[in-house]
């Protein structure tokens, strides 16, 4: 039998740096998404705290740390990063495995938010989008997901067959938040 | 244009798909007859004012949303999530 390799969304595209900003490839050991059946939310808020640690984020949140994350995604759904979720939530909500669907990129350092800012139509600065919010957002012409996961850092999350157009978009708006200092 | 999302907040047109009239909402029952179908497939108001349309917030939430506007001053009145909107109809 023929002997197959996995390869990451980005391999071959990532790690890029342009001055203060680098885009780098996170390589989550699952995403899963869950979404609560009609009327059991709160139960499926629980069961998932529960069984993963943090509870069903709302509109626009995030939680968890690195190791298992819940980032809302949508309108009744949340994408469980990092860690499994049992097959019994099951009984609270439709769940299914992701993991090989999402190119997902970390952008990092200063000027992170000016780099955001020619591809996204959301205030994405510092001061208006704190850590822990998350955004369902376009990027360019692409379907994101957006999470600030640290002082300077944000998370992208985009549909795997991406991959190659939003590192090229990310690249050239870095190259030219670079070139104008 | 700026539509306030009930789940995402206020966000860029861009970000939306717009469908058409809200009468979408109101189908008709398999027996209502010629008329009422007639209606509902074909017949729009295309007011010069006040109007309900569908949208979805195609790259944000997913969700559909019943947008109340003016096409005359391009005001908006409100915005709902198209499901609850449905479920106060019946
Ligand atoms: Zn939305």
């Amino acid at each position: 039998m023929a002997e197959l390799i996995a390869k990451t969304p980005c391999d071959g595209l990532l790690p890029i740096t342009s001055e203060t900003v680098s885009l780098t490839e996170l390589t989550p050991s699952a995403i899963t998404s869950f979404m609560p059946y009609k009327g059991r939310e709160k139960a499926a808020s629980t069961a998932l705290k529960k069984a993963c640690g943090m509870a069903l984020p709302g509109p626009n949140e995030a939680s968890g740390t690195e190791g298992a994350r819940a980032i809302w995604s949508g309108r009744g759904q949340c994408f469980i990063l990092d860690t499994g979720v049992p097959a019994d939530l099951a009984t609270e909500g439709a769940i299914t495995d992701q993991s090989d669907a999402w190119a997902v990129m970390q952008l990092a350092g200063a000027g992170a938010q000016d780099v955001l800012a020619r591809l996204v139509p959301v205030d994405l600065r510092l001061a208006a989008f704190k850590p822990g919010q998350t955004v369902r957002t376009e990027m360019q012409h692409m379907m994101a997901s957006i999470t600030r996961s640290g002082d300077t850092s944000f998370d992208i999350m985009v549909m795997r067959s991406f991959a190659k157009t939003a590192v090229h978009d990310l690249h050239e708006a870095m190259k030219s938040v670079a070139a104008r200092g | 244009m700026r539509i306030k999302c009930p789940l995402c907040g206020e966000r860029d047109r861009r970000e939306f798909y717009y469908k058409g009239a809200a009468i979408d909402l109101a189908r008709p029952a398999p027996d209502a007859g010629d008329v009422a179908w007639d209606d509902y497939i074909h017949n729009r108001e295309n007011p010069a004012g006040r109007t309900k349309d569908l949208w979805q917030h195609e790259m944000g939430c997913s969700a559909w949303l019943v947008v109340e506007r003016n096409t005359v001053t391009h005001e908006i009145y409100g915005v709902e999530l198209a499901e609850n909107v449905k479920r106060g109809m019946k």
